[in-house]
């Protein structure tokens, strides 16, 4: 492989890792803290992707308006989802997950109905042009997904470790009824995760938007991925889903440049089974999943 | 089960059979298509909720029986082997590819289970895209011979619904037989409490290694008996959205007891057919239907019928 191949691959893993870093995140902490697994978190990233195409690409706002504007509605329906699929099936973890898989239906049906199932819809770049890396054009669009996925997660960061109401989410995950005897409103601390849960997938789908196509399906290759990188990471570990994001991103980008897409994933998913046999708890996990 | 409750179970077996039986007479030849993979699916339900009994809950079902139905074409087209031989060839092949998925397979439980099984199904359902000189990629594979039985071809439905009808009949009488047999009520003890009946001293990994292949094998089958009746078969017919909607069969049957997912995929069947109008709409409706059910009726149909009929009995002055 030539360098500036090379170094244009890496560029594409480290903007993959980061997109996959905010889905998995969300993931990982709705199932640390409250045991809730969400099936609908690629719908979420999909309808992320939406709201920047209903206001950026047919309205006309300018790109980053829309992107603020996708964070707090996906942020909403990871509340409402909570609110209503979570809350009722609280004491059977799978009725949930099997619930939002039904959810995922209702919202692929509902995006479709609204903006047409036909042809995927382009998103046009807000930044066009390239910037040259040791002699690799990397698409300055791709390149700005960096810094901000490092920025949201640093202040996911600062937040669970920093602050009174992180404190709480964490101690919710260690031991709930503890966690409620010391005064922590488990309901309000279960509906801020699923609030944060939906936001980081909505972040994600936003970005994405102009890079990938935007159809009612595109959450299922997300969520796939999503499921490998939380189980690699360990179950419930937020660093272990942000380093596994990373390997998964580079495994992805390298598989698909040296073969195809489809021998990427396969990849993707042997690795996962590989570390299931050798480490059940996964990279960063402390019990087995 | 005393004597009067085997004979009259034996008796209401006997009457569902021979119904079932008669059943093509009266019907056009659509209708009896639609029976054709009505049957394949009742192998289908029962063996999925054969794999739950144990509490794992996979997403790996409609991929096992997309490996029977390879498998069987493969052997058909390839080899050209007999529809006999397919069938259960396909059972066997697709219990062993479940035996090798279930060495990763085994070491995760509940959710960790549910994810892990999507994704090493997805790995096998992505090898058939893969390697398309063997799989056909894609496009899948077509031209599957469909063969003879006792010299009529079975290219005729009724022909094909009765073969169908005699496989299923043997699977559920199987499938009856392990539910009630030892190994049943140890897969159930797993669901109820998997430490206690390890402290009582159960090999907890074989019996769930156990259950993923017989339920695989029986699916398997299945497989077999559906690309012999389409003549084809490719990967899309055996992706999430199918195997969501056999979850959804299952948990609006309940999986209670053994006739539940009959239940609930008759049910779903008929829905299926009435929203044939509404075909943009028709995820939604399910998507719905499992969300309510999961909330308010978490065991089905199969124990709000139970519930029903406690409560009549009850009322009724009964011994109880």
């Amino acid at each position: 492989m030539e360098l500036a191949t090379f170094v244009q691959t890496l560029a594409n893993s480290l903007v993959l890792g980061s997109i996959y870093a905010l889905v998995a995140i969300g993931l990982s902490l709705a199932f640390g803290v409250m045991r809730m697994a969400n099936f609908a978190h690629g719908e979420f990233y999909m309808v992320g992707a939406y709201v920047v195409y209903a206001l950026y690409a047919l309205a006309g706002w300018p790109f980053y308006a829309a992107v603020a504007v996708a964070v707090p509605v996906v942020a909403v329906l990871g509340m409402l989802t909570e609110r209503l699929i979570f809350r009722p099936t609280k004491s059977n973890t799978l009725a949930g997950f099997m619930a939002t898989a039904g959810l995922a239906f209702i919202l692929q049906v509902l995006a479709g109905q609204i903006w047409g199932v036909g042809l995927a819809k382009q998103v046009p770049m807000p930044i066009v042009g390239a910037t040259e890396i040791f002699g690799a054009l990397i698409s300055t669009q791709r390149l700005t997904i960096i810094p901000i996925a490092f920025a949201t997660l640093a202040a996911l960061w600062v937040f669970l470790y920093r602050t009174k109401w992180g404190r709480g989410m964490r101690a919710c995950s260690i031991d709930p009824d503890a966690a409620a005897l010391q005064g922590i409103d488990i309901r309000k601390m279960s509906l801020l995760t699923m609030g944060l849960s939906g936001a980081s997938a909505g972040l994600a789908g936003a970005l994405m938007s102009p890079i990938y196509s935007v159809t009612p399906y595109m959450g299922h290759g997300v969520v796939l991925i999503a499921f490998i990188v939380v189980i690699i990471g360990g179950m419930a570990s937020v660093e272990g889903a942000v380093a596994a994001a990373f390997i998964i991103g580079f495994v992805h980008t390298f598989g698909t440049t040296i073969w195809d897409g489809i021998t990427a994933t396969m990849l993707g998913v042997a690795f996962m089974a590989v570390i299931l046999v050798i480490r059940p708890q996964g990279l960063f996990g402390q019990n087995p999943v | 089960m005393n004597t009067s409750k085997t004979l009259q179970f034996a008796l209401l077996s006997l009457a569902v059979i021979g119904g079932m039986i008669l059943l093509p007479q009266g019907l056009g030849l659509y209708s009896v298509e639609l029976l054709n993979i009505f049957l394949v699916n009742v192998i289908l339900v029962c063996s999925y909720r054969m794999t739950v009994t144990t509490g794992d809950w996979g997403l790996a079902h409609i991929v096992m029986m997309g490996v029977g139905g390879y498998s069987a074409a493969l052997l058909a087209k390839d080899a050209g082997f007999s529809i006999y031989l397919t069938i259960p060839a396909a059972g066997l092949i697709a219990a062993f590819v479940a035996y090798v998925m279930s060495l990763p397979l085994s070491r995760t439980v509940g959710f960790g289970y549910f994810i892990a099984s999507f994704a090493i199904a997805e790995l096998v359902r992505l090898s058939w895209l893969k390697f398309d000189t063997l799989f056909g990629g894609v496009r899948g594979l077509i031209n599957i011979p469909i063969g003879k039985v006792f010299g009529y071809s079975l290219f005729d439905p009724v022909i094909y619904y009765y073969l169908s009808l005699a496989v299923a009949v043997i699977c559920l009488m199987l499938m009856f037989q392990i539910d009630r047999s030892r190994i049943g009520i140890v897969w159930r003890s797993l669901s109820t409490d998997a430490d206690l009946a390890r402290s009582g001293g159960i090999n907890v990994s074989y019996y769930r290694k156990l259950a993923f292949m017989c339920g695989s094998a029986f699916a398997g089958v299945a497989g077999a008996l559906l690309v012999h009746r389409l003549g084809s078969v490719d990967p899309k017919g055996f992706d999430l959205t199918t195997m969501i909607y056999l979850v959804i069969w299952v948990v609006v049957g309940g999986t209670g007891s053994f006739w539940g997912p009959i239940a609930g995929l008759i049910v779903m069947t008929f829905f299926f057919e009435w929203t044939r109008e509404f075909l943009a709409w028709r995820p939604l409706f399910f998507g719905g239907i499992l969300i309510l059910f999961l909330i308010f009726l978490p065991n089905g149909l199969d124990g709000l019928l139970r519930k029903l009929f406690d409560k009549v009995t009850s009322r009724g002055g009964a011994k109880q």
